[in-house]
């Protein structure tokens, strides 16, 4: 039975703090590995997991997760791969979603791949370049298989944009903290604060803030406001700058436990 | 505001940090285009700068290698910066002015938007950074070194295939950040709405010369107007000026690269399949998992995975209909154009020339085509003179990069 992020947010709710969401692209540094650095990922405190659909044009990501991507994807990480990453992570305990650029799923099939994310266990798609406007097709498979619609808000969208991002959301709100690409940032913008409170008044869904957020000092700072803290690059760079796979897991592990800690606080 | 779409194709399909701004350009682009002070200031840059209208010049000799047909050469290779890109670039420019930005950032894969877009930022006083592929910047020399001379910053992409589909990407992140202050000045006819539609209606002056043009000389349609399509923006300006008259075949000639059956090749409508890339529908060179397939050309202008999703939607319909040409038979038009009509084109360009050859012999004696020499081919001389195996001797050999005088 899928567990969804709707559990996972009642859940940090209950115990008076933030969810921790972390990314990892399926596949990086390899198949093998990507499974064992995600289920470190969730037995050191983090709630969701965001699994990368590698693709070979992120334009929204920085170079840190382009070079993953471009790894996971030398390493033969193909649609059948990723879902079959999400069915072992799910397995071990994860509640999983998939973030994806649109055209790999639009290449796959969006019925097909809907149905197969939820054969997988998975959760809910982000899908970073698709639109409230270019969502039909995707707004009919994901219904029909329980899957979430994970829409982004960011500090450029009006009031009246939020509100057509949020009625065709669910699970929760992706806010991205800054205007620009994936990437550690030394500060996390104040930018976030506002936008979370405008797109509270537009709905009641779980609200989560991504983009920069890299230490447990910055997620105890957004947990005070929002419902999720969502780290990607950080996780990407400790997998990159590890020597062995063992230090790998060690330094995955080590940062989760910084960041559980962070939104606890 | 207009959805965007042809068909199934085009849209918006972009991270939301960058809806505000595509709202913004439609907004502009809309109200400037019914503003006639805005229309009148791009009409006499256009006459004053760029030095339009340019001639249709009837190319009697090449004609005999194109079945004897009558073939005119629009000579966009005539404006200001050599190419057609100048149209499309002082209207944005003047768009960034009317939206108060200081900057504007362009991809260039072959050079010559990246050097129309540093020439109009140096014309109106404007910040500008280019990205381009690092491959691109050694096939482009030239090209470069023009861009810093104009006073702007050129950024050398090394992610993927560090061709003009990565420094689109580059692009992208940097306008996502800087997106305040700054307008991306995209080069061709895709990416998200409206640039689709903007970049062909700063183009649609080809296409309106031109039909005037021929009914003045030969007092009738042409049979066929004929250009080269890497994303699509000449093409899409010649044919913009055809598109309601039915009789006039509109064909577009694709890089065939080593050729189809090779895989090597930017063949989107033979090789490819409908898809989204940067941040349009359209036909994409891809694998069957949607990963972006790598492309080839001898042309850097050429060589992109996409195409303009109006192209895509004219393909489905039949109103224009696009054929492959090999970088072998776009460097033997190159070479017939130079040697018959004194005019050497750029390299994408050539593959225009030889769909002419092509269509010429299909209609026939009586028949009038009309093809875009939408650039000229200063920038490839050091690329043709290794294709012919022209000797560069000593002193133009100093100026090229070590692998260039290596002939990679």
């Amino acid at each position: 039975m899928t567990r969804h992020v709707s559990e996972a947010f009642a859940i940090a709710k209950s115990e008076n703090r933030a969810a921790l969401i972390g990314y990892l692209p399926a596949g990086f540094p390899n198949p093998e590995l990507s499974v064992k650095l995600i289920n470190a990922m969730v037995t050191s405190g983090v709630d969701i997991i965001e699994v990368g659909l590698p693709y070979s044009d992120p334009l929204m990501d920085g170079p840190v997760i382009q070079q993953a991507v471009d790894q996971a994807l030398a390493a033969g990480t193909t649609t059948d791969v990723v879902l079959d990453i999400v069915k072992q992570v799910v397995d071990a305990g994860a509640i999983a979603v998939v973030m994806s650029y649109w055209n790999p799923i639009e290449r796959y099939g969006v019925e097909r791949f809907a149905a197969g994310l939820e054969a997988a266990g998975g959760s809910g798609v982000i899908a970073p370049d698709l639109t409230p406007e270019e969502s039909g097709d995707w707004s009919v498979a994901s219904d029909a298989h329980f899957v979430d619609r994970i829409l982004m808000v960011a500090p450029s969208s009006t009031d009246a944009r939020i509100n057509a991002i949020v009625s065709v959301t669910s699970g929760f709100v992706y806010a991205a903290s800054t205007m620009g690409v994936t990437g550690a940032r030394t500060t996390v913008s104040s930018g976030a604060h506002d936008l979370v409170t405008r797109t509270r008044a537009a709905t009641s869904l779980p609200i989560a803030v991504g983009l920069g957020v890299s230490t447990g000092d910055q997620a105890a700072e957004i947990a005070a406001y929002a419902d999720g803290v969502i780290v990607g690059s950080a996780f990407v760079r400790r997998v990159l700058d590890a020597a062995n796979d063992e230090a790998a897991i060690e330094a995955v592990s080590k940062l989760a436990q910084e960041l559980a800690a962070g939104v606890r606080r | 505001m207009t959805n965007g779409h042809y068909g199934p194709y085009g849209g918006r399909f972009v991270p939301e940090a960058l809806t505000a701004a595509l709202d913004e350009l439609d907004a502009a682009f809309r109200s400037a285009k019914e503003d006639s002070a805005f229309m009148q200031e791009l009409r006499a840059l256009e006459r004053d700068y760029t030095g339009r209208p340019n001639p249709l010049t009837y190319a009697k000799r090449f004609s005999e290698h194109c079945g004897g047909a009558r073939v005119y050469l629009k000579r966009e290779d005539l404006n200001h910066t050599g190419s057609h890109k100048i149209n499309n670039v002082l209207g944005q420019a003047l768009l960034t002015q009317r939206m108060g930005k200081k900057r504007m950032i362009a991809e260039t894969g072959a050079g010559q938007h990246g050097v129309a877009t540093a020439t109009a930022a140096a014309l109106f006083g404007l910040e500008c950074t280019v990205y381009m592929g690092l491959e691109d910047t050694r096939r482009q020399a030239l090209n470069v070194a023009r861009m810093k001379l104009l006073g702007a910053e050129v950024i050398p992409v090394t992610a993927g295939s560090q061709t003009l589909k990565d420094a689109i990407n580059e692009a992208m992140r940097d306008w996502v950040a800087s997106v305040d202050t700054t307008h991306y000045v995209l080069g061709t006819v895709t990416g998200p709405a409206p640039f689709p539609e903007m970049v062909r209606y700063f183009h649609s002056v080809i296409g309106i010369e031109a039909r005037e043009q021929i009914l003045g000389i030969e007092g009738r349609l042409p049979d066929a107007v004929v250009a080269c399509v890497g994303g699509g923006s000449n093409a899409m300006g010649l044919f913009s000026g055809f598109m309601d008259d039915e009789q006039v075949i509109l064909r577009g000639y694709e890089a065939g690269g080593d050729g189809v059956e090779t895989g090597r090749h930017s063949a989107r409508f033979s090789g490819g399949t409908p898809g989204v890339l940067h941040g349009a529908r359209t036909y994409v060179m891809q694998d069957q998992w949607g990963q972006t397939a790598p492309s080839h050309s001898i042309s850097a202008g050429m060589d992109y995975p996409g195409v303009g999703p109006e192209h895509a939607w004219l393909h489905d319909t039949g109103r224009a209909s696009y054929e492959p040409v090999t970088d072998a038979e776009a460097m033997e038009a190159f070479a017939i154009l130079s040697k018959t009509e004194g005019i050497i084109p750029a390299i994408e360009t050539a593959h225009g020339l030889a769909g002419a050859m092509r269509i010429g012999k299909e209609l026939g004696p009586d028949s009038v085509v009309i093809v875009n020499l939408s650039g000229r081919g200063d920038k490839d001389v050091a690329t043709a003179a290794r294709w012919f195996g022209i000797d560069l001797g000593s002193t133009v050999t100093n100026e090229l990069s070590p692998e260039m005088r290596e002939g990679r």
